[in-house]
């Protein structure tokens, strides 16, 4: 029987506000253990929360811009639990009334466009980390992160397959990105996702019995943990078997999951509405404010590339993948109106430098201003294509701008055609036997000719003025 | 003159006449906790030198002429408001040795006004209980009759007052916990509106019905300690930013145009104790006679109020008390070997039976499958009430009930009986359900000699009118002159 995977995801998205959800103290990471606690987040006697409102802010962006209704009121919640890293043995949530539901957001996958619908978002603090002692029996516990703002998305169980699901996180990422609202790091933390599924016959109404996946801390853990899962139900179903509703552990280094808690285990968290908080009321006024301040969403800004500047799908997307790369592109076009000249040397020449060197686009030794006038001087034939790389590699070690650059290092094209003509002469005159091979009919000796021309002349003749000459002088 | 045995408003007199300081009356209230003390049992700490200190920086404002009305004066505080340095122990052994490095807001507020923090005051453990004889650490006497309880869960704040070891009080009420101790031991005890006081500082028993007020010798005392502590506080989401009136303004004569409501429902309740009934009826005429117009309304949903509000108290304690878990302050317990053991034994042994009983009941009453029928319904209730109120108050200025069924009654009379007790909150529950203020005001005497108070209630933030109508009674019955014999 052919079956058809269910998928949903929850993913927890770190809101890069200055300070915690609930206090004044610092999100910031890194810092020594405990430093960053204040009697609130480490939930002593008689402290009470008070709501950051930027979080609000925050998650009502990521409201709008994946479609959803926002409640007018909205309640936080009690989910209860005990555990070392939850100071007050609760974590404040929202449970039966979150602000935002019933949104989607648009994939695309092989040129199949798709929408995912958004079930909920809602807010929540984070909890704080447990180290363990190998050596002793002794745990330690820093509160640095206790009450750290996450958004929490959940979607519908609208996900077919493993990699629509991380289309679908990508997509969500470039959004959170791009209103600036969290760092998108699944390999940090600042963006975790946990993934229910199931199998059904393809086609066919029920769903089947759900695991939860958890701890898939990067997008190909979540491809390959939900690939193994869909294989892993199959298997049972086609044995006869039934699948078991409980949560698995992704084991990275094994490649497979194991079985954490089953149905039974699950807690129950005695959700109720938290006494210290009012329902979060939220006035038109207020969502007003937020949709004006909504930046150009991904999807929009690829088509806009794609309409504006003529660019290949696949080139809008990449150059959108995020704001800042975007930004930057926009930036080279504006001093230098070539889309397709600046989209081929930040795809490639500048990508690929970032790339090796791990850097985002922000920390880019290059800025747009340097790079269109490096375009420029090729377009205006001041330098050769050949030259340019070499100035490009300069670039990026020292950030000059290329006109100095050039300048200093005397890398001007020469175009003085007497001169090129001095040096094809040396050159053939120095090469007499590939001359007469060529005229033998060996014409792919060409490009080596033009090879040693540019040698000659360190790589500044102008390679079409070189082109004429040497078919000139080489007898055609 | 005995300077423990002053009013706020007459020690405030003598401070500014500089007839007196700050320090002499200071030391007098320590002499007096040495000496009668260990008969009451009202404090489970005394800050003596802080006190002292804090008693020279009084005169020291004094004598440039900066004073309030509470500089210089000697206030203690139930143990589960915060105090920044000073141990506050909620009267749990959980918490027998937590030092808070904060103060609660109320804390802040008296200490600016220049008041002299004196101690930290007995009371059942966790607010939880009607007796003060829940309390980890010992029992409070009640100072009319050293063998009975001083009621709860602010036991020690009305014995210390009604014993001249403090000036005035700081209680906590969440179910009658401030006006019942001062019923039983015939001190002045409001509970505000919800929202008027700040909880910011305040170890949360049960978050949407806990709130802070005083306990005084007498009403005006109870306006000037409203005057300091009332108002919004960014750190409490809960509390409203309503402008804070004078209420000394309230301290006016005459309640001529006042109309009081007398709940029908009130009459018919069981076990009510006749001398209870008889002082309250007077009470009613007299306030009759000095101008107020009574009114018979209704309260038909009372007699369920405490069935919920025994769902919702406890259901908001289990959640409130599990950072009790031995992790990070207070006890813990060394003797186990898990992460599971080691809660289990730090909370089986740190909390009392009462504690544990009620963890328990709001455990269960907000777990899955039980959320609807329990906390849910009660929650259902809790507006009903509400509405009671709403419209009752449609008729009516303030309403006029008991505070409590009985008066004082002795010492383990109840320890096996937790339902009995229970259902002796349910004069007072109801004003915390629907988030209302209530005054305890003495008017009277039982039989035996035990003070009876009279309960007084308002809209919510209209505690001008509770003060009004105390304030006249006060001054025309004169019983919170009388004192216990120590």
């Amino acid at each position: 029987m052919e079956y058809e995977p269910v998928i949903g995801l929850e993913v927890h998205s770190q809101l890069k506000t200055k300070t915690k959800i609930f206090c004044t103290c610092s999100t910031s990471f890194g810092a020594a253990p405990n430093t960053h606690t204040c009697p609130v987040c480490l939930g002593m006697p008689g402290v009470l929360p008070v709501l950051n409102k930027k979080v609000v802010d925050y998650t009502l962006r990521m409201a709008v811009a994946t479609h959803c209704e926002i409640n007018r009121e909205s309640r936080f919640a009690r989910k209860n639990y005990f555990y070392p890293d939850l100071p007050k043995g609760y974590q404040i949530s929202q449970y039966e009334l979150p602000i935002a539901q019933n949104g989607w957001l648009e994939i695309e996958l092989n040129g199949r466009k798709k929408r995912i619908g958004i079930t909920r978002i809602h807010m929540e603090e984070d909890a704080g980390k447990l180290t363990h002692d190998p050596d002793r029996p002794l745990s330690m516990v820093d509160f640095n992160r206790t009450g750290v703002p996450l958004m929490e998305i959940v979607s519908e169980p609208d996900i077919r397959s493993p990699e629509e699901a991380g289309a679908y996180l990508r997509q969500l990422r470039s959004i959170v990105r791009y209103l600036g609202i969290s760092d998108g790091n699944m390999e940090e933390g600042s963006f975790r996702c946990d993934a229910n599924v199931s199998i059904r016959p393809k086609g066919s109404g029920p769903f089947g019995t759900r695991t939860e996946l958890k701890n898939l801390n990067s997008f190909k853990h979540v491809e390959k943990a939900i690939s193994f899962e869909i294989h892993r139900q199959k298997e049972i179903l086609e044995d006869g078997g039934q699948v078991i509703q409980e949560t698995r552990l992704w084991d990275p280094d094994k490649n497979r999951s194991t079985s954490m808690r089953g149905k039974e285990e699950a807690h129950d968290y005695r959700y109720f509405p938290d006494p210290d908080l009012l329902p979060l009321v939220i006035d038109d006024h207020w969502i007003d404010s937020i949709k004006t301040a909504i930046p150009e969403l991904p999807d929009k800004k690829k088509k806009r590339f794609m309409d504006e500047y003529a660019l290949p799908s696949y080139n809008a997307e990449l150059l959108t993948s995020s704001r800042e790369l975007a930004d930057y592109f926009e930036a080279c076009v504006e001093a230098f109106p070539n889309p397709k000249q600046v989209s081929n040397w930040v795809m490639g020449s500048l990508l690929g430098l970032l790339n090796a060197q791990g850097m985002s686009i922000d920390a880019s030794p290059i800025s747009p201003e340097n790079l269109s006038q490096l375009l420029k001087l090729i377009d205006q034939k001041i330098i050769s294509g050949k030259i340019a790389k070499t100035v490009f590699e300069e670039m990026a070690h020292t950030g000059r701008p290329p006109k100095e650059i050039v300048a200093k290092k005397g890398l001007v094209q020469v175009t003085d055609e007497s001169s090129i003509r001095s040096a094809v002469l040396t050159v053939l005159h120095r090469c007499s036997k590939e001359v007469d091979d060529y005229k033998n009919g060996k014409t792919k000796l060409f490009g080596f000719f033009v090879g040693q021309v540019m040698k000659e002349t360190q790589g500044k003749a102008n390679p079409k003025i070189v082109n004429k000459i040497l078919k000139n002088l080489l007898g055609e | 003159m005995k300077l423990y045995e002053l009013s706020i408003q007459e020690a405030h007199r003598l401070l500014r006449k500089k007839e007196i300081s700050s320090q002499d009356l200071t030391r007098a209230i320590l002499d007096r906790i040495n000496t009668v003390d260990e008969a009451v049992g009202a404090y489970i700490t005394v800050g003596s030198e802080t006190a002292m200190a804090q008693a020279e920086t009084a005169d020291k404002s004094i004598s440039e002429g900066r004073l309030t009305p509470l500089t210089g004066i000697p206030i203690a505080l139930k143990d589960l408001i915060c105090t920044k340095g000073l141990r506050t122990t909620c009267g749990s052994k959980i918490l027998e040795n937590f030092i808070p490095p904060y103060d609660a807001s109320v804390v802040k507020k008296l200490k600016k006004d220049g008041a002299v923090i004196v101690g930290k005051l007995n009371m059942d453990e966790f607010a939880m209980g009607s007796s003060t004889e829940h309390s980890g650490f010992k029992l409070t006497h009640n100072p009319w009759d050293l063998t009975r309880i001083p009621g709860g869960s602010s036991g020690g704040s009305a014995a210390a007052v009604a014993s001249d070891m403090c000036i005035g009080s700081l209680g906590s009420d969440t179910g009658g916990s401030i006006r019942q101790p001062a019923s039983h031991c015939g001190v002045v005890g409001l509970k505000p509106t919800y929202g008027r006081v700040s909880r910011f500082g305040l170890v949360a028993f049960a978050s949407s019905l806990d709130q802070i007020g005083p306990l005084t010798k007498d009403v005006t005392d109870c306006a000037l300690l409203m005057n300091s502590i009332s108002g919004y506080d960014p750190a409490d989401s809960t509390s409203v930013p309503e402008h804070v009136p004078d209420y000394t303004s309230f301290l006016e004569n005459g309640l001529k145009g006042m109309v009081v409501g007398i709940p029908r429902e009130y009459s018919t309740t069981q076990g009510i104790d006749p001398d209870v009934s008889d002082a309250v009826e007077r009470a009613v005429k007299k306030i009759e006679a000095l101008g107020a117009e009574p009114v018979e309304i209704s309260l038909p949903h009372t007699e369920y109020g405490v069935a919920a509000y025994y769902v919702i108290a406890p259901s908001e304690a289990s959640s409130n008390l599990a950072r009790y878990d031995g992790v990070k302050y207070g006890y813990r317990d060394k003797d186990n070997n898990s992460l599971l053991e080691m809660y289990k034994s730090t909370r089986s042994k740190g909390f009392g039976p009462e504690v544990q009983r009620r963890i328990i009941l709001g455990t269960y009453s907000l777990s899955a499958g039980y959320y609807d029928a329990y906390y849910g319904k009660a929650s259902q209730v809790r507006t009903l009430i509400v509405r009671d109120f709403n419209k009752a108050f449609e008729t009516c200025d303030v309403i006029l009930a008991p505070v409590a069924p009985t008066p004082a009654f002795k010492l383990g009379a109840m320890t096996d009986d937790p339902l009995t007790m229970y259902l002796s909150d349910i004069f007072t529950l109801s004003a915390n359900l629907a988030g209302i203020p209530g005054i305890s005001v003495p008017c009277g005497f039982s039989s035996e000699g035990l003070p009876i108070g009279l309960q007084i209630m308002a809209r919510h933030f209209e505690e001008g009118k509770l003060f009004k109508v105390a304030y006249n009674f006060e001054q025309a019955t004169g019983f919170h002159k009388k004192k216990p014999h120590l």
